[in-house]
Order: C-alpha cells, then sequence, then structure tokens
C-alpha cells in the first residue's frame, strides 16, 4: 500500500512544525514521507486490537513536589541568551491579541 | 572529504573564532611538545588505574590533563571528535582537584580523571550546542544533573563531543560541525549520535566519557569505535539537562575503554533525581561490586531472529565467538525466538519522530539560540529561524513527528506505535523468564564509510534493528569490543539485561574481558 | 414577523489556583514584581529542562471536583497541547485532553426564582501562559514569563445556559465554591478567574444545535453580559440575512461594545495532543478522596438556609454575610460566643464594611477574632461602653485586634455609670445653662439635647446619653 502525500499534506505539516521548505525540499520531504510511512505501515501486520498503548515503561505514580518556593530570582539567568532583549523582557515582532 | 582543521592555533589567551564547521579551542597555551613515553603511558592507563595513580601521588591530576590535552591537539585534525575543548578551564580544574585529591577532600575513584561530555548536556556557562546551528550561541545557565555527580567526584571536564544535530542520526555525519572520524580508520564514520564520545575515548582524547541513547546512540558508536558503551535501565540516570530528543526513550550512560571504568562511572552518575519526575530510585547502586569474573549457570539468549542475512558475516561469526567464550567459563548459551523484530524500528520512529517534533519546538528564536536576521512578522521569524537553524535529518524527523500526531493520524500510527511498544516489552519479559541475559550485535555492520548513509535515509534508519528495542522497553543495553573485521574495523556486542540489571551485564562483560583481555586502551 | 431564537451557551473557565508556587517548578506565584523575576529554566522552557508536579495542585483541583458532583478520573494524566506563541516558552502546554480529573459533574444555579442545573462537561489541570506586553512604536511585543507555569483548573461546561442572566449566576456559583474551598480567590477583573463564551443561536423548539462562537477577552459581568446579548444579535442578524455563522473566535472589546474575528491562518488548530512523557500518571485513591471531602467547608447554599432558619437573619443580610467564607465563620464563631447573632450581623455588616472599603481591604484580609468582636458586643449590652465608644473601639479591633476589655481599660474609656458623679455633673451643667434649661421648661425639647451634649462633654463622652437624657427630664 503505497502513501501518497498531497502537497497541501507537506504545506500542513509545514505550518504545524513552523518550516519553510523550499520547492525541492518539499519534493523531498513528500518522497521521504511516503517511504516512511509505507514502511510504518507494517504495524498493521501486528493484532494490536486487546493492547493498551503503553506511554511509560515502569508503573510510576504519583511523583509530587511539595508548594515550597525554592527559586529565587533568577531573571538575569533567564534572559541570559535571550537573541533579543527589550528592558527585563524577550522581544519578539508583534503578536495578534 | 576534506575537513579544514584551519583555526588558530592559539598562543594567546584569546578565544578563537568559530569559523564555520571547525573544532572551537577556547583560551589554549598548549604548545606541543615531544610525544613522551610516560606521556603514552598515561594515555593508556584506564581510568580507574590513573585514578588509583593520582591517589597514590605517583601521577599529578595536571600532567593527566596535560597528556590529553596534548593528545586532543594531535588527534583533533585527524577524528575532530571535539565541538569545544576549554583547555585552560580543565588546567584549572585540575590544578583545584589535585588540592582537593592531597588534602583528603576528594576520595572517589573518578577523582582527577579528565573527561568529555557530550553536547547535549547542559554545562553551566559553557557552549552546549547539540552539534545544531540553531544553538551554537548558547550557554546553559544551569548544569546537568549527571554533569554535577561527575564535578563532585572530581572530574575533570575537558570540553563537549561532537555529535549527531540533536541526537538524530547513526554516524555524527549530521552535525552543524562537521562529522566526526573513526579512530580506526578515518575514512569511515565513528557511528552516531554519540560518535564524538566515543571517538575521543578510542583515540584517548579523554578516558572516559558520557554519551546518551534514545535508539542505540551509545551502544552503536561504542561498537563503531571498539570501546565500552552502557545504556543504562531507563530512569536510572537522572535527564534533567539532558537536552530532550524522545523523551521516553533517551538516558545518559557512560563510554569507557574497560567494564570496570563503566561500572565507576555508572555509580557516579546513576542516582534519583527529584528534579526528574521519570527518576527511578534504585535499590541497589553498587555497580562495582559485580565485577566478578563469574558466569557459572548464567542463562544466555541469543535471538536467532536477528541472525538474518542484513547481518554481516564477520559481525555474525565474532558474535558466536564472543558466545562461546562465555560458554566456556559456564554460562548456558542458547538461541530463542525474540519476535517482533521487524516492527522495532517503525514504532521506534513513530515514536521517537514525535517526541522530537514536540521537545524541539522550543527552538524558536524567542528565547536563546539562533534567530533568522531577515523575516517579517512572527510566524514568519519563527519559519526562518527554524529553517535556517535546523539540518535536514533534524527536519526530516519533525515533519514526521508532526504527521503521526496530526488530527487523523493520531490513532493510526502514534497510538498503534506505543499498542506495539508494549507487545515488544511483553516479548522481552516472556524472554528474560527463561533467560539472565540476552547476547545480539550491538549493529549489523561495521563502521560504513564516510558519505555512503545520508543518501537513503530509511537505510541508515534499518541499521538500528538491534538497539531501538531496547530503548522501546526501557532495558539495560552494554556494548563491548569483541573483536575487529578485515579491514581493522572494531566490532562489538551487545548485552541486553532485564530491568535494574546492570550487574549482570557488568558481570558477564568483565567475565568475558578478563578471559580475552580485551580492552580499549 | 421574525423568528423566536434562543441562545445556547457553554462556558471554559479558566481559574489561577492559590497556590505559593508553580504547577512544574517551585517558581513563586506571586503577583507583580518585575518582569521575568519569578522564572527558572523549567518555566521558561530552557533545553534539557522537566517538569515536577505540584501536589498542592492536584489537592485543589480534585476539591473542586468533589464539589461541583464531579466523577474523579482515578488515574488521571497529562498531555501536550502543540502550538506556537511566544508566551508559551515550549510552544507545547502541559494540559488534560484524555484523562482529565474530573467529568460529569454540575452545580446549581438560580434565576429569578427559578432553579437550574448546569452541568459539567470536564475539568482539567493545566498550565499558564505568560504575559505579553504590546508596544506600539516598533511593532513588537514583549514577554513575560512570571506567569508562565501558574497552575490552572479549567472548568468546561455542557452549554446548558440560555441566557446572560444564568452565565452570571453559573460563574458566581462557581467563584463561592472556588473561593470557599480556598483554591483561589476567583477574581475576574484581576485574571484569576477567566471566561471564555461559547455562543450559538437557534429556533425556539429546534434540537440541532447552531454553529457556535467563541468570545474571550471578558474581564467582569458586565462585559460577558454586553458580550452575550450582542453576539446573539449578530447571530440572529446573519440568519435572518440567510447567511451562515462561521465557527470562529472573537475578541470582545469592552469600550467599543462589539467584538471581532482573531483570525489567523497560520494556526492550523491542530494541538497534536499526546501524553506528556515526562510525567507520571497521577493516581487518587478512595483515602485520598475521603481526606480532600473531610475537608470541604459548608458551602454558602447551605449557610443561606441554616442562617435564615437558626438565626431568622434575613435573605439578603445573610447573603452578604456569605459573600465569603471567612466573614461568615467569623459570623458564625461570635455568634456562638455571644448568642446574639443579629448583633453580630450588624457589626459585620455595617462597620466591618464600611472600614473594609476605606481602608481598601477584602474578606480574607480582616484579621480580628470572634472572641474580640463577641466581647465588645457584651461590653456593650451591659453598657460598659456607650454605642459611639464602641465604634472608636471597634476601630482598633478591626485594624489591630485589641482586646476590647483591656483596651478599655487602658483608656479609660469606660461609661461612668456612677449615679452619684453623673447627677452632681447635671447639677453643674443644669447650673451652668440657664438658657437651655429654660428653653426646655418653656417646651423646647431640642434643648434638653444641648443639655446631653454638655453634659457627655463635660464627662469625656463616657457616659451613657440615654441615662442622661433621663435623670434631666427627672431633674428638670
Amino acid at each position: 500500500m503505497a502513501n501518497k502525500i498531497s502537497d497541501e499534506t507537506i504545506e500542513y505539516v509545514g505550518i504545524l512544525a513552523k518550516l519553510e521548505l523550499s520547492e525541492q525540499e518539499q519534493q523531498d520531504a513528500k518522497a521521504d514521507m511516503e517511504k516512511m510511512l509505507d514502511y510504518i505501515d507494517t504495524l498493521n501486520e501486528l493484532d494490536t486490537s486487546d493492547v493498551e498503548p503503553m506511554s511509560h515503561v515502569f508503573p510510576i505514580n504519583n511523583v509530587f513536589r511539595e508548594d515550597v518556593v525554592t527559586n529565587g530570582n533568577q531573571m538575569e539567568e533567564t534572559l541570559a541568551n535571550a537573541p533579543l532583549r527589550g528592558g527585563d523582557c524577550f522581544k519578539v515582532p508583534k503578536t495578534i491579541g | 572529504m576534506i575537513f579544514p582543521f584551519g583555526y588558530l592555533r592559539p598562543r594567546s589567551n584569546v578565544r578563537t573564532i568559530n569559523i564555520g564547521r571547525t573544532c572551537i579551542f577556547t583560551n589554549a597555551n598548549i604548545t606541543m611538545t615531544e610525544r613522551r613515553h610516560e606521556d603514552m603511558d598515561i594515555l593508556s592507563l584506564s581510568a580507574v588505574e590513573l585514578g588509583k595513580k593520582i591517589k597514590a601521588g605517583e601521577i599529578s591530576a595536571m600532567e593527566a590533563t596535560q597528556a590529553t590535552l596534548a593528545q586532543i591537539e594531535k588527534e583533533e585534525p585527524r577524528i575532530h571528535g571535539y565541538v569545544t575543548v576549554d583547555a585552560q578551564g580543565a588546567l584549572k580544574q585540575a590544578e583545584e582537584i589535585q588540592g582537593k585529591i592531597e588534602r583528603g577532600e576528594l576520595t572517589g575513584p573518578l577523582a582527577g580523571v579528565p573527561a568529555a561530555i557530550k553536547d547535549n548536556i547542559c554545562i553551566k556557562g559553557r557552549l552546549t550546542t547539540c552539534s545544531s546551528k540553531i544553538l551554537s550561541n548558547y550557554k546553559p545557565t544551569y548544569t546537568a544533573e549527571a554533569v554535577e555527580h561527575l564535578q563532585d567526584a572530581g572530574a575533570i571536564i575537558l570540553g563537549k563531543t561532537n555529535m549527531d544535530e540533536f541526537a538524530m542520526g547513526s554516524t555524527t555525519e549530521t552535525s552543524y560541525f562537521g562529522p566526526t572520524m573513526n579512530p580506526h580508520n578515518v575514512g569511515h564514520v565513528p557511528g552516531g549520535s554519540s560518535g564524538g564520545s566515543c571517538a575521543a575515548v578510542a583515540a584517548r582524547e579523554c578516558y572516559y566519557s558520557l554519551g546518551s541513547d534514545t535508539g542505540g546512540s551509545i551502544r552503536q558508536p561504542s561498537s563503531f569505535c571498539g570501546v565500552v558503551g552502557l545504556k543504562p535501565t531507563y530512569g536510572t540516570v537522572s535527564r534533567y539537562g539532558l537536552v530532550a530528543y524522545g523523551s521516553s526513550l533517551d538516558q545518559i550512560g557512560p563510554i569507557t575503554k574497560n567494564v570496570e571504568d563503566c561500572a565507576a562511572v555508572l555509580t557516579a552518575i546513576a542516582s534519583w533525581d527529584k528534579k526528574d519526575s521519570t527518576s527511578v530510585k534504585r535499590e541497589d547502586y553498587d555497580f562495582m561490586g559485580s565485577l566478578k569474573a563469574d558466569v557459572k549457570g548464567l542463562r544466555v539468549g541469543i535471538p536467532a531472529d536477528y541472525f538474518t542475512e542484513g547481518l554481516n558475516k564477520e559481525v555474525a561469526e565474532a558474535i558466536r565467538a564472543a558466545a562461546n567464550v562465555l560458554k566456556e567459563q559456564g554460562a548456558v548459551v542458547e538461541e530463542f525466538n525474540l519476535s517482533l523484530v521487524k516492527y522495532a524500528i517503525p514504532a521506534y520512529y513513530v515514536i521517537a519522530s514525535a517526541e522530537a517534533s514536540s521537545n524541539l519546538e522550543r527552538f524558536d528564536g524567542v528565547k536563546y539560540g539562533y534567530r533568522a536576521k531577515d523575516y517579517e512578522g512572527l510566524h514568519n521569524m519563527y519559519k526562518k529561524t527554524r529553517s535556517e537553524g535546523f539540518g535536514a535529518e533534524v527536519k526530516r524527523r519533525i515533519m514526521l513527528g508532526s504527521f503521526v500526531l496530526s488530527s487523523g493520524y493520531y490513532d493510526a500510527y502514534y497510538l498503534k506505535a506505543l499498542r506495539t511498544k508494549a507487545l515488544i516489552k511483553a516479548a522481552f519479559d516472556k524472554a528474560f523468564e527463561n533467560y539472565d541475559i540476552i547476547l545480539a550485535p550491538a549493529a549489523p555492520t561495521t563502521a560504513p564509510e564516510l558519505g555512503k548513509s545520508l543518501g537513503d535515509p530509511l537505510k541508515m534508519y534499518l541499521s538500528d534493528i538491534y538497539t531501538v528495542s531496547v530503548n522501546l522497553a526501557g532495558l539495560p543495553g552494554l556494548s563491548i569490543p569483541v573483536g575487529k573485521d578485515e579491514k581493522g574495523l572494531p566490532i562489538g556486542m551487545q548485552l541486553i539485561g532485564d530491568h535494574f540489571q546492570e550487574k549482570t551485564l557488568l558481570r558477564a562483560a568483565y567475565t568475558y574481558e578478563r578471559v580475552t583481555g580485551k580492552e580499549a586502551r | 414577523m421574525s423568528k423566536q431564537y434562543e441562545t445556547v451557551i457553554g462556558l471554559e473557565v479558566h481559574i489561577e489556583l492559590a497556590t505559593k508556587t508553580k504547577i512544574f517548578c517551585g517558581c513563586s506565584t506571586e503577583f507583580g514584581g518585575a518582569p521575568n523575576v519569578h522564572t527558572c529554566p523549567v518555566c521558561t522552557g530552557m533545553p534539557g529542562s522537566l517538569p515536577v508536579l505540584n501536589k498542592q495542585v492536584v489537592d485543589h483541583a480534585l476539591a473542586i471536583g468533589l464539589a461541583t458532583n464531579c466523577h474523579i478520573t482515578r488515574v488521571c494524566k497529562f498531555d501536550r497541547k502543540n502550538y506556537f506563541y511566544p508566551d508559551n516558552p515550549q510552544n507545547y502546554q502541559i494540559s488534560q485532553l484524555y484523562l482529565p480529573i474530573a467529568r460529569d459533574g454540575w452545580v446549581e444555579i438560580e434565576t429569578g426564582g427559578v432553579k437550574k442545573k448546569v452541568r459539567i462537561h470536564e475539568m482539567h489541570m493545566e498550565e499558564d501562559a505568560g504575559k505579553l506586553v504590546h508596544d506600539e512604536w516598533d511593532d513588537t511585543s514583549l514577554v513575560d514569563y512570571n506567569r508562565s507555569g501558574v497552575p490552572l483548573v479549567e472548568i468546561v461546561s455542557e452549554p446548558d445556559m440560555r441566557s446572560a442572566e444564568e452565565v452570571i449566576a453559573y460563574l458566581e456559583k462557581l467563584r463561592h465554591i472556588v473561593q470557599y474551598l480556598g483554591a483561589s480567590d476567583c477574581k475576574l477583573q484581576e485574571g484569576s478567574m477567566r471566561a471564555d463564551v461559547n455562543l450559538s443561536v437557534r429556533e425556539i423548539g429546534s434540537d440541532a444545535f447552531g454553529t457556535r462562537t467563541e468570545m474571550k477577552n471578558l474581564n467582569s459581568f458586565k462585559a460577558i453580559t454586553h458580550a452575550i446579548e450582542g453576539e446573539r444579535e449578530r447571530q440572529i442578524e446573519l440568519l435572518e440575512e440567510g447567511k451562515q455563522v462561521v465557527q470562529e473566535t472573537r475578541r470582545w472589546d469592552d469600550n467599543k461594545e462589539s467584538s471581532h474575528a482573531m483570525r489567523s491562518k497560520e494556526d492550523a488548530k491542530d494541538y497534536r495532543y499526546f501524553p506528556e512523557p515526562d510525567l507520571v500518571p497521577v493516581m487518587i485513591d478512595d483515602e485520598w478522596i475521603a481526606r480532600v471531602k473531610a475537608r470541604e467547608p459548608e458551602f454558602r447554599t447551605a449557610k443561606l438556609a441554616r442562617y435564615q432558619k437558626e438565626y431568622g437573619i434575613s435573605q439578603v443580610d445573610a447573603e452578604i454575610l456569605t459573600e465569603s467564607r471567612n466573614m461568615a465563620e467569623l459570623f458564625e464563631a461570635a455568634t456562638a460566643l455571644c448568642k446574639k447573632p443579629k448583633k453580630v450581623a450588624n457589626w459585620l455588616m455595617v462597620e466591618t464594611m464600611r472600614l473594609m472599603k476605606e481602608h481598601d481591604m477584602e474578606p480574607q484580609d480582616l484579621r480580628f477574632s470572634p472572641e474580640n468582636l463577641a466581647g465588645l458586643i457584651e461590653m456593650t449590652d451591659k453598657g460598659t461602653v456607650n454605642s459611639s465608644v464602641a465604634k472608636e473601639v471597634f476601630e482598633h479591633v478591626f485594624l489591630e485586634n485589641v482586646d476590647p476589655q483591656a483596651y478599655v481599660k487602658e483608656h479609660g474609656l469606660a461609661t461612668v455609670n456612677d449615679e452619684d458623679a453623673l447627677r452632681k455633673t447635671l447639677e453643674e451643667v443644669i447650673a451652668a445653662n440657664p438658657q437651655a434649661v429654660a428653653d426646655y421648661k418653656g417646651g423646647k425639647e431640642k434643648a434638653l439635647g444641648a443639655l446631653v451634649g454638655q453634659t457627655m462633654k463635660a464627662m469625656k463622652g463616657k457616659a451613657n446619653p440615654g441615662r442622661i437624657n433621663e435623670l434631666l427630664r427627672e431633674m428638670l
């Protein structure tokens, strides 16, 4: 079963992932994804109807912290690597709403 | 492939500029001395041996550090294992640590021993790039838990090692800073993604290093470079400070010259960390206690379904020979059917790409790292920054990951992969009812030539066939060198254990090592 | 004649929990402060950072779920909601989609004397985003992550409401429940409670749901009411013109009293939810539920009924007294001590509220004890202090929680009840004010007041004016 990825799909995925691909890159991405998805389709050979999806390997539960302040003023550290700074804030192009 | 090592050999304390894809030396003031026999001897010691000699006052931490830095200078043009080396910083550390050792403040086995850290593990104030353009200027404001433990143990951190960009790759060729070469044959890759870490140990550019393993990224390059590499049970080493790739699969682990060193480093870095919700509190951290040459009665299972046509003949022979060594020492060796082998890779790539696509969303030019120069508006800034900042393989996995999580496909791909993961874990659980360890190759071949792998991503992914399932099941896996192929390229054997059974793996590996005398020195 | 339409409304309410620290890190949630002061690698999405769940958040969420009759999800998990926006440092928000902590609950509201159940679809925990401040001059925005990671509980209702009135009643009900639990102070104006309104219209009698729009930026009950009325009109107008209502998010501007669509093609609205791998599941057992349930206070509705029945307090007065749990408990405790509910109620509703307003205080800021209030009331009843002295003393009780007995003694404020001394002073006053005496005897009642005033002055206010009045009449 060959997967066919449309141009719209690649564009859509690019919007989701915030990636801008050139024409060539889009074509390559289509080809790559189609191949990968064909390969991933082999999973359909497995009958997993009785199997619960397992996200965590170990049955660890209830890992908590207490509601106690442990962090002090870290403003300088937080801003230390800022590509663009505005006062004590990060500066970005205008957001809407 | 020409690798320009044309950077300034620093003669002053001025920091050199990174010209594109070269190694960065900071404040180095080393002049190349003639290679002395003593240097060679120092470099051939294992980490634990060096630690003992330093403690005994036979060698100083400074001498060891100087010898290693000289070796780095010598080997880097050939190997390119490092992204950054902080020579002056290392010498300063050595002086401080020597003082502490002499005053009896540092008594552990690794005190004074120089090490290297993979560049996706954060060190406060030091460039941590993940070998990516998008973090090429990033200096974390905190240090990873595992590195803090090493620093507490008196390690001397020489520098950060090269890797596949964001740990995505099997050859270290996707690094923004250029590939690392296999010290055994520089026309070949060292493996990946911890290629720099493994090459550095193999080339004696450090006594041990830390790597990370999400789908085999410690075990496979260890096998290619002929060193010992361990991926601990998931949750054993804190992930706090490890730049996340596949969060449910990632583990930091030691890469060393021999098994004793591996146990020592693991002891130092394994801990229960409250800052990591997935951290497991182990009952037993005494890994050094496993170092006995005794495998009598050890039940060893070899998955017959691993030995297919894809497996290189020389590798297969070396693995079987290694299994025989254990058998001769009293282990019970048997073949069995692991099953589900071919489903591990698709399941792994769906899960790892999905998690990665989400983990890498934070790289957006807002808070740290690279930001594009020209953009119009917010979303354009995001797109340009990420498109310019990420390499091709990273983009490929982000695209795949975003797709398999997207509306309409989540059930068919992501949930399906999670169900497959459950089945794979169950298959291992069943195997460990009958066997104490599973013995397998770490990779289907020895190290491929440079430049031959990236052209066919799917083929490259398939070479992870023996390692990914171990990450999916959260199990510990250890790779030790068992031989070389005709070209002189190392072959590694992988030992896989049940959860929390690192000691069993270490014992079996130690036994093999003692009997055959095979160590990377 | 145009058709009759009914408005169908559902609400998504976000409540900022009153914990000391953020949901996944040990940064303070303290309001105010310079930008980015309360931040760390975790709540700013630095590479390699990991979340750890604040237990208090689960306690609060559980309490709210139980108090709203929800079914508790015994094993609940967190999921990542992926979308790019600068106030979201990881560009994903940790929330709960697949297994939220509580589901299928309800609250009862009353409008126009009619009671109604509004059902709750689900309730979950999530983290708040940072704040964006727009700089008009250079077309940029500034990001402050102080608020990033503050814990939220989101409550999603079923579309059971039919009017702005019902919506306000629902919000008031939620607010009282959550405030009484101490989980949040729920202030719309301050953003500790935020409501997004989902609204659609349909012809009366129809079962089908119309297309709904979502409205945001509703910062007061007034704005909510206007927005609902405005949107209802807008949608009806579209339908009457034969056009379709577009499913979209609209931002309400209360100054302009209109909304506009927040359209963005850049956002695919595909959040790609998947289980958060960095957090482990939360398992809630019977014991935990019992512990939380045991801490549940008597809620407002119950108090309203009880005050009227037990203490004979009017509905209106009871509503004022139970507006906050703090005041209600103060009332109950003081009443238990002096057994004079109406007097306690009076002190709380008049003097206390006056002083609260004067000092810009909230009910939770009240610091005086029920013992001291009850003590003061006893003293007033016994006549130890007169009413104006009592008010003066109360101000000190209110501000400094002084023991009224000690205070009165220390400052010598006790009413002089010594009849002899009083008579003597009265004789002096009478002698000193012949004109007033004459006026009074001549029929002017008011003149007596002047004499009372003079006496009070002479006694430095420490007399009982009523008694003075009586004695004067007697003596003249």
